[in-house]
Parts: C-alpha cells; sequence; structure tokens
C-alpha cells in the first residue's frame, strides 16, 4: 500500500527517469486506411499522471488500449512496465494485463453481475480466498464512497455511480498503472468533480502511475492544480509557491501527431498557436 | 447502403470462415487447458439444457405421433401396420430426434448466446474482460460450448424415448395396435450402428450450435441494431450448418458402418 497524505508536502513524487513505466516509441497505426496514430513517442513515469489531450477522433482511446494490448500497432514499439507489449502473446499479455487497471468511458460493468461480483471479478479469478476478497471489494467500494450499492446491479446505479463503481473495479488489485478512458465525459459538473477528486485523491494517495484521456479542460486542469488532503479527506488547491508537484502531465495529439508533451506550466508558456486556441 | 464487389464478399466469407475456424479450434483446445471454469460450465448447462427441455420434449412427441400417424397409411396399403415402432423407432434414433433437438436448441440458444454476448461486445464488457486479465474464450465461449455439446446428447435421448411414446400414443388409441407389439418391433429393429449415428450427431450440433452463435456475439458491432443482425445470422446460420453436417455425416456413417 502506498503511503498516505497528510500534509501538501506529501504529495506525489515526481517521475523518476529511470522508472518509465509506459514507453511508446515512433507508434504508427491505421484503422481502415485513415491513419490514427503517426509516429507517437512519450513517456510515463511511475507516479506520473499524464493527461492526453485532444478533439474527438484524435487517437485518445487507441492509445490506452494499444497500452493495455488489447490492439496492436502497425508499426513502432510499446512498453509496459519493461514488457514489449507488441511482441507479447495473448496469453502473456493476460498475465500484464493483471497489473494495470482501466476505467472505461461508458463503464463497461458486467451488467448481469451485481456490484460486488463486478468489483470482485479481478480477485475472484486470481483464486483470492472470500474473506479477503470481501474485505477487498469493500475497501474499493468504500474508497469511492459506495459501499452502500454492494448489492445493486450496475442497471440500477446514476452514470456518475457507474463510473465510481468502474473506478473501485479498476483500483481493487492496487495496480501499477491506471488507464483512465474519458472517466468525467457525459456527466454534469458536480459529478466530474467528485469523479476528478477520486482520481486526485488515488494519484496522491497510492502515487499510481496514470494515463487519463480527456477533452474536458476544466477536468485537466482542477488534475494539476490540486492536491489531496488525507486528514482532511478531501481535495484541496494547490497553494501558489507551493513546492507541491502534483505529478501531472499534458500530452496533445494533433492529426494523430504529438504536438506537446509537458507540464502545465510549460504548457502555458507555449506560444503554439494550435495549443493557445485550443486551451483558450 | 453501401454497394460491394463479388471479389469483397468473397473476401469476406474467406476471412469469415478463417475467424470462425480459429475461434471454434481455440474453444477446443481451451477445454484441455486452464483456468476451467466449471461454475461458468453448470450455469450454462441449466440454462441450455433444462430451459430447452419442455421445448425440446414436445417437439419430439408431436414428431414421433405425427410420424405415426402419416406412415400408418402407407403401411396399411401394404398390410404392414405392425412395423408402424419399427419406422417411428429408426426415424426417431438415426435421425429426426437429433435434428430436431437441434433446430429447437439452436433456435432458442444460438440466438440467446449471440444476442447476450453480442451486446456484451458493443458495450465494451469484452474489452472490459481482456483488460481485467481474463480471456473471454475461456471464460465465456469454451463454458457454452461444453455445456450446448453434452446438454444436446441428453436432450436428443430424451427426444428419442419421447418421440417413440407419442407414436406409440397415436399407435394405440388411434390405429388400435398392440402396445407389446409396437415396442417389440421399436426396440428390435435398433442395431448400433443407428444408436451410433443417432447419439453422435447431437453431439456436433451442440457444438455447431455454441461455437456459431459465440462467433456472432463476438462480432457483432453497430450497437442494438448490429445485436439484433448477429442474433438473426446466428440462429440461421446454425440451423443450416446442422442440416448440411447431418447430410454428409449421416452418408459418411451409412458408408463405413455398411447401414442400408
Amino acid at each position: 500500500m502506498g503511503t498516505t497524505l497528510s500534509s501538501p508536502q506529501a504529495a506525489a513524487p515526481p517521475p523518476n527517469d529511470s522508472q518509465k513505466t509506459i514507453v511508446f516509441e515512433r507508434v504508427s497505426i491505421a484503422f481502415d486506411e485513415r491513419v490514427v496514430l503517426d509516429n507517437v513517442s512519450f513517456e510515463l513515469g511511475r507516479g506520473e499522471t499524464k493527461m492526453l489531450l485532444g478533439v474527438l477522433g484524435s487517437g485518445k482511446t487507441t492509445i490506452l488500449k494499444l497500452a493495455l494490448g488489447l490492439i496492436k500497432p502497425d508499426s513502432g514499439d510499446i512498453y509496459v512496465l519493461g514488457e514489449h507489449v507488441n511482441a507479447m502473446s495473448e496469453d502473456l499479455l493476460f498475465e500484464l494485463r493483471r497489473k494495470m487497471g482501466m476505467v472505461f468511458q461508458e463503464s463497461a460493468l458486467f451488467d448481469s453481475l451485481t456490484v460486488r461480483e463486478n468489483v470482485a471479478f479481478r480477485l475472484i479469478e486470481e483464486g483470492m480466498p472470500p474473506e479477503e476478497i470481501e474485505r477487498r471489494v469493500r475497501e474499493a467500494l468504500r474508497f469511492v464512497e459506495l459501499e452502500n450499492t454492494i448489492e445493486q446491479f450496475p442497471g440500477e446505479l446514476s452514470g456518475g455511480m457507474k463510473r465510481r463503481v468502474g473506478i473501485a473495479r479498476a483500483i481493487v488489485d492496487r495496480p501499477e498503472i491506471l488507464l483512465y478512458d474519458s472517466p468525467t465525459a457525459g456527466l454534469d459538473p458536480v459529478t466530474s468533480t467528485t469523479i476528478i477528486e477520486l482520481l486526485v485523491k488515488q494519484r496522491d494517495v497510492y502515487h499510481t502511475s496514470a494515463l487519463m484521456t480527456t477533452h474536458r479542460l476544466p477536468d485537466t486542469l482542477i488534475m494539476a492544480g490540486n492536491y489531496f488532503d488525507v486528514k482532511e479527506n478531501k481535495m484541496k488547491p494547490i497553494p501558489p509557491g507551493s513546492s507541491i508537484d502534483a505529478g501531472t502531465t499534458f500530452l496533445l495529439l494533433k492529426d494523430g501527431k504529438v504536438i506537446f508533451d509537458g507540464t502545465v506550466e510549460e504548457l502555458a508558456a507555449s506560444k503554439d498557436e494550435y495549443i493557445r486556441e485550443y486551451f483558450a | 447502403m453501401e454497394i460491394r464487389t463479388p471479389s469483397e464478399i468473397a473476401m469476406e466469407t474467406v476471412l469469415s470462415v478463417q475467424d470462425y475456424t480459429i475461434l471454434a479450434s481455440q474453444a477446443v483446445a481451451n477445454v484441455f487447458r486452464k483456468p476451467r471454469y466449471l461454475a461458468d460450465t453448470l450455469l450454462q448447462a441449466d440454462s441450455i439444457g433444462v430451459g430447452s427441455l419442455p421445448v425440446v420434449v414436445l417437439a419430439g412427441m408431436s414428431i414421433g405421433a405425427v410420424l405415426a400417424l402419416q406412415s400408418s397409411n402407407t403401411l396399411q396399403r401394404f398390410g404392414s401396420l405392425s412395423l408402424t415402432g419399427q419406422l417411428v423407432s429408426l426415424s426417431m434414433v438415426r435421425e429426426l430426434g437429433a435434428v430436431i433437438s437441434g433446430l429447437m436448441v439452436a433456435g432458442r440458444n444460438a440466438s440467446g448466446i449471440a444476442s447476450e454476448l453480442g451486446t456484451m461486445k458493443v458495450t465494451e464488457q469484452i474489452d472490459a474482460m481482456r483488460a481485467l486479465g481474463t480471456d473471454p474464450l475461456k471464460k465465456l465461449v469454451t463454458p457454452r460450448v461444453i455445456a450446448t455439446t453434452i446438454m444436446l446428447f441428453f436432450l436428443t435421448v430424451i427426444a428419442d424415448l419421447v418421440g417413440l411414446g407419442g407414436g406409440w400414443l397415436v399407435s394405440r388409441f388411434a390405429l388400435a395396435l398392440d402396445s407389446n407389439q409396437y415396442w417389440t418391433t421399436a426396440w428390435q429393429s435398433l442395431q448400433f450402428a443407428d444408436v451410433f449415428m443417432g447419439l453422435t450427431k447431437p453431439l456436433l450440433f451442440g457444438f455447431i450450435i455454441a461455437s456459431v452463435g459465440c462467433y456472432y456475439g463476438l462480432t457483432a458491432k453497430g450497437g442494438t441494431q448490429g445485436v439484433g443482425r448477429a442474433t438473426t445470422q446466428a440462429m440461421v446460420s446454425s440451423s443450416v450448418m446442422i442440416l448440411m453436417v447431418d447430410f454428409f455425416y449421416t452418408k459418411l456413417l451409412m458408408t463405413l458402418m455398411h447401414v442400408h
């Protein structure tokens, strides 16, 4: 279990260059002759949260699916936790995926299973003892503040609650990497902030490396400008001049290419016309 | 609507056959590989086998009764009404029990499997399962293939028995034949080859129903409309495949076992 935060000074550590959890090297992929990613390269450090930005259809979700090995690139290399993903068999990929968690845009909860069974799915597959499963499931649901829904089916939950159960399912086995696919898409601002607060909590409490796609700019700014205070159990803005590093970086895609990869300060200082227009 | 050239259609067909063959062979290979999902297999056996029992019993009994009724006229003309039991028995055990059960289960379950897996596919539940480190072929396909194959075997045995029962009801009460004579001719006419033929067919048909249903479900795309299309295609394709395989398998066994 990662260390907990009690003060701003204990925020997520900066990514260590020697510890890359995800590496994309000149990755390209096309669907039906339409180039979606063109020579995309980037790295995700341990404990780092990288926001993938871009207009609809810019290849953000494709990057997540490539990192999981759900699809293979046409060219280039992908390394996840040191493993060469595009050279791995499906059986080996299943092993690797157990170290990762994914939150889908539409939750993708198993609709014939209860919330308990959904969150416990991976633990049951691993053959964990029932008492340990129950403890872990309740812990994950408590984290997303939905312990009271444990017996309900996904169809009985609201959109925001489904996303939170999706987060609980992704974190229940304490993965080393989390992939969030537009976790706030289609949600109202209040629910979106609740979800983002959970992601900030996950980032700052467990220091899990994460890739997050989004096209909601307010969410990215909240992620970059806030930290989670464990003592008060709530998200707080990083004070101006503070040394807290939110460990959050930005990667902007345009026409399948990476046009920006850096921190929020570098983003704010960028003179690129498209970037300024995108954030306007 | 997009117009496709004959070569595109041919290529799509070849690719579909290739994909189906890969899925079917992996489903079989997974029977011998861990993890094995016994609870899922039993759940499917209950849903497919027990759930299909009423419709198979009804269809089997109706076919047996109609067979006795229709054949009685012809047999009477040749003074061979006493052979009704033999005719019903051979027809049901060799052919009709397996085919009728297969078609009934195909109508009920190939479409059911396709719609269930199709819905999971279009709502990203299949991707979620893969992302959680679980192989959908092992978790979803193999249990359905094992369950359908085994349960169709037993459903066919039941269909054969109730078909003979239906034939007996007609023979006894409509044709006034002696019950003892009916059952004796029905029993004595059966050879090992007949029973072998009738009881190996459901194993093939069960495999076809589940694998075709899973294939169409896992390749569904295009939202709810795509799921509906996959459901219909699964039922039609599995029914057609059952009838085709039935012909060639019957011909093969008749040649190998010298059945006339």
